[in-house]
């Protein structure tokens, strides 16, 4: 096991140093100056633009900027960003939680959902439930988040007025963040109704995010079960006279999830993409905003360290998945 | 200690909650997060809402609602008859705010003013550079040309400043009335810079304004309360609370569902669903701005100014203006400057539509082929650059003139075509800074300002001596004439196709009063009233 975890660890370097060089590259390679996007429709005097390169370090050779970045993150600088002045890590430390609470509630809200129906849709399959529950998680898979997020705030905020239209939590409540996560923090200070407001602020954002992955978990997981109930041990069990209850949930379900514990690890990366979206529609103080923000500002540190430290997660997720792959189908750690 | 910290906290947020249920409060959705609250170092309008218009003053300021300028901590102000020393005396007992991060102990004198500028160039200031924030750019102060015209700023006793010029300058007040030029505290930067804090003071900020900062949760929420001591009198509300949301048809939804009570820049699809509503106004003026398309005046044909008048003709301005800006409507350009700004003169008239006219001398002076420019960016002035590329082509191809549409990335496609020799036409557009014609004329058109902002790369002596003149006389009648004559010979010479000055929008619940558009395109919420 431990053999298998280095490995997969010592993996990850090149990976890293891959992301740098994505990371770097990918805001440099965007049409665009970023002394010219702060200068606005003022422009900017020729004399007064190369004082200005030169201040940001614009100036010097490419691969010299690229070692200066790699120097500065090595020693767990990320930099100050180039339209707020505050550093990187800072605002990343304010930020994530809000992502990471919205990510939380999404992917619980796609397994709760995604798992049992796809497990039933397996179980009866071909049946109506069966058809119109793929055919739902196809239209779910394509849907755009854009689109669907802004539909869902007309209908539910604006004709029905049963939820928040966005935010994080009702304006009447004001406390400094212990934590960062609301619905933790409102319960720390005993807020009941502060804490309902974080649940009914939660639940248009969630249903949004969650969408795609569900779709994706759902169909996952009941293409995984169909494999597993046509093999002879599920057979074996059947004929063993183990009712259909045990057979599905303890022998045929332990197996299907494998490849769904896979399927929910790669879904972290849909739902940081997702955030993106989604926290601009809901005005969600995350860092999926944040990122949007700063290219369209070509904030330089804020997307090439911002994308790093994003990286970053959705590799250690990634990694955590791998153990628990491991963990679950100990075939993997002989091999 | 932290427990003392979280028990501090929650004392602090039951005292809120308790305060909320009588206190008075005004929700505004802006549209983005400030960059931080020090008007000095940043540019979006934005930011000025959220820092320069809610805690700051300065020593003039623009009339509600308009451009003229008016006394603010200055009560008055007396100018050499050379131009060049401006005396500011300052309102006596003006209170900085305190707050729970600052307590002043002396009320604002002529050190705060004579620091709130110098601090923006002065490289010796530690204000200046690096220990206080890294990377300043002092863009607005350098932007205006301050260190051109200013030689300096001098205090002459604790309510008395002076400023001397290096050449007369007449925008230099309506300068003075822009954001950057807030005054801030010396006493507090001075407390910051001894405790080692100095970069609070883009984080917490301490003014003289109607409102003082009370909390911002970044990209989420920015509170302030009403300023007890503000020398103008306290406001009406109690409470204004920024609720950021950068999704426009969000944002209207909110002030639809009274989650908001003003929220600005509505989408123009959304205008009918908002006019439909009873609950809310639609609020609009027209923008201190102007969409136009600059000819590159020394390139043959181009620099005949017939051939550019034949090309304006050429266009169907109308049909133009009605397909770009749809329901949200716009005001066809007869003039560089809007008809809001003083001097704007009535008689001049822009070119009407004549496409046989210019079919003619379009033929005679052999233009067969021109650069059509088109950026990919939403711009106040002209919500689609491409579709009206696209527009003005077709109409061009019916007088035989077949152009071609260039197409760049914002930031690139202005530095390109400002560049001397850049071909063809090339739309642009401009936003006013201060209300002074002087920032339209000189800024954009200027002999000056080629290979900067004239992207028509005209240099007219005449012009030139007109807005020359303007800028160095202060008497405002005076002015007003120069630069009358400086609109008539713009219309002659067609250096550029002018296109309109679009609406600006803000939309506004019914139970709110005293809320006025600003032709700044500022938010303001002094003066602003709620009924409950």
């Amino acid at each position: 096991m431990l053999r298998y975890l280095l490995n997969k660890i010592a993996l990850l370097i090149p990976t890293l140093v891959g992301i740098t060089i994505c990371a770097f590259a990918f805001v440099r390679l965007l049409p665009g100056d970023p002394i010219l996007a702060m200068a606005g429709e003022h422009g900017v005097a020729p004399a007064r633009y190369e004082e200005l390169k030169q201040q940001f370090g614009f100036d010097l050779p490419i691969w010299e900027q690229y070692a200066r970045y790699v120097g500065e993150v090595a020693t767990g600088d990320f930099g100050v960003s180039i339209s707020s002045k505050r550093p990187v890590i800072e605002e990343f430390k304010t930020l994530f939680p809000a992502t990471l609470e919205l990510s939380f509630f999404a992917m619980v809200f796609a397994m709760m959902l995604g798992i049992p129906a796809g497990i039933f849709a397996a179980v009866k399959r071909g049946s109506w439930f069966d058809q119109s529950l793929m055919g739902t998680a196809l239209v779910g898979y394509s849907m755009p988040i854009f689109w669907w997020g802004l539909l869902l705030i007309i209908f539910f905020s604006g004709y029905l007025g049963w939820t928040p239209v966005n935010g994080r939590i009702d304006l009447q409540y004001f406390f400094k963040p212990i934590t960062g996560f609301m619905t933790i923090d409102t319960l720390i200070y005993g807020k009941w109704a502060a804490f309902r407001s974080v649940l009914r602020h939660l639940v248009l954002p969630t249903i949004v995010l969650g969408t795609i992955p569900l779709a994706v978990i759902a169909r996952q997981t009941r293409s995984a079960m169909l494999e597993v109930l046509s093999e002879d041990y599920v057979r074996t069990a059947r004929a063993k006279g183990l009712s259909s209850a045990r057979v599905i949930g303890v022998h045929a379900l332990r197996n299907a999830l494998i490849p769904v514990v896979t399927t929910i690890g790669l879904q972290v990366s849909t739902l940081l993409a997702g955030a993106i979206l989604t926290e601009t529609i809901f005005s969600w103080p995350g860092i999926g905003r944040w990122m949007v923000e700063s290219i369209s500002k070509r904030d330089y540190v804020v997307v090439q360290s911002g994308l790093l430290l994003i990286a970053l997660i959705v590799m250690a997720v990634n990694l955590i998945v791998d153990v628990l792959y491991a963990v679950i189908n100990p075939r993997i750690r002989a091999a | 200690m932290k427990k003392t910290m979280t028990f501090a906290a929650a004392l602090l947020a039951a005292s809120v909650l308790s305060g909320m249920a009588s206190a008075k409060t005004l929700v505004y959705c802006s549209e983005a997060s400030p960059a931080n609250f020090d008007p000095g170092t940043t540019t979006g309008g934005n930011d000025f809402d959220a820092s320069s218009r809610t805690v700051y003053s300065r020593l003039v300021e623009f009339k509600h609602g308009g451009t003229e300028v008016e006394p603010g901590l200055a009560d008055k102000w007396e100018i050499s008859d050379d131009g060049l020393v401006y005396t500011f005396h300052l309102h006596p007992g003006v209170k900085f705010q305190t707050t729970d991060y600052f307590k002043p102990t002396r009320d604002l004198n002529a050190d705060d003013v004579v620091f709130s500028f110098d601090r923006q160039f002065n490289k010796e200031n530690p204000w200046n550079g690096d220990k206080y924030l890294p990377n300043l750019t002092w863009d607005y102060y350098t932007g205006m040309d301050m260190p051109k015209y200013v030689a300096k700023w001098e205090k002459v006793d604790d309510l008395t400043v002076k400023l001397t010029l290096t050449e007369p300058n007449a925008p230099m007040l309506a300068n003075l009335g822009m954001d950057f030029a807030s005054i801030v505290s010396k006493e507090y930067a001075d407390q910051l810079q001894k405790d080692g804090k100095m970069a609070d003071f883009s984080t917490k900020p301490i003014g003289t304004g109607p409102f003082q900062f009370v909390d911002y949760q970044l990209d989420s929420v920015i509170r302030y309360a009403a300023n007890p001591d503000y020398f103008k009198g306290k406001e009406k509300i109690d409470d204004l609370v920024f609720a950021i949301t950068p999704d426009a048809t969000a944002r209207i939804q909110k002030v639809l569902a009274g989650e908001c009570d003003i929220a600005p820049y509505p989408n123009p699809a959304d205008i009918g669903t908002i006019k439909a509503n009873k609950d809310v106004t639609l609020m609009d003026q027209a923008g201190l701005n102007i969409g136009y398309m600059s000819y590159n005046t020394t390139i043959p044909p181009l620099d005949k100014p017939e051939v550019r008048h034949a090309l304006n003709q050429a266009i169907d301005r109308e049909a133009l203006i009605k397909s770009l800006f749809q329901d949200a409507g716009a005001t066809p350009a007869e003039n560089l400057i809007p008809p809001t700004m003083w001097s704007w003169d009535k008689d001049v008239k822009a070119d009407a539509y004549n496409p046989d006219a210019a079919k003619k001398v379009l033929a005679d002076a052999g233009l067969k082929e021109i650069q059509l420019w088109a950026s990919d960016r939403v711009r106040p002035y002209n919500p689609n650059f491409q579709r009206a590329a696209e527009l003005i082509q077709a109409d061009w191809a019916k007088v035989g003139v077949k152009a071609e549409i260039v197409n760049y990335e914002w930031t690139k496609y202005r530095s390109e075509g400002k560049k001397k020799d850049r071909p063809g036409a090339f739309q642009i557009g401009w936003t006013g800074d201060n209300g002074d014609p002087d920032n339209f004329f000189a800024t954009l058109f200027a002999c000056s300002a080629i290979g900067v902002s004239n992207y028509s790369s005209w240099c007219d002596k005449d012009f030139e001596d007109l807005i020359q003149k303007a800028k160095k006389t202060s008497d405002q009648a005076e002015r007003t004439k120069l630069y009358e004559q400086a609109q008539v010979i713009f219309a002659k010479q067609a250096p550029a196709f002018l296109l309109a000055h679009s609406q600006v929008y803000a939309v506004v619940r019914k139970n709110v009063s005293g809320f006025m558009m600003d032709p700044l395109g500022i938010h303001r919420f002094d003066g602003v009233d709620k009924a409950e």
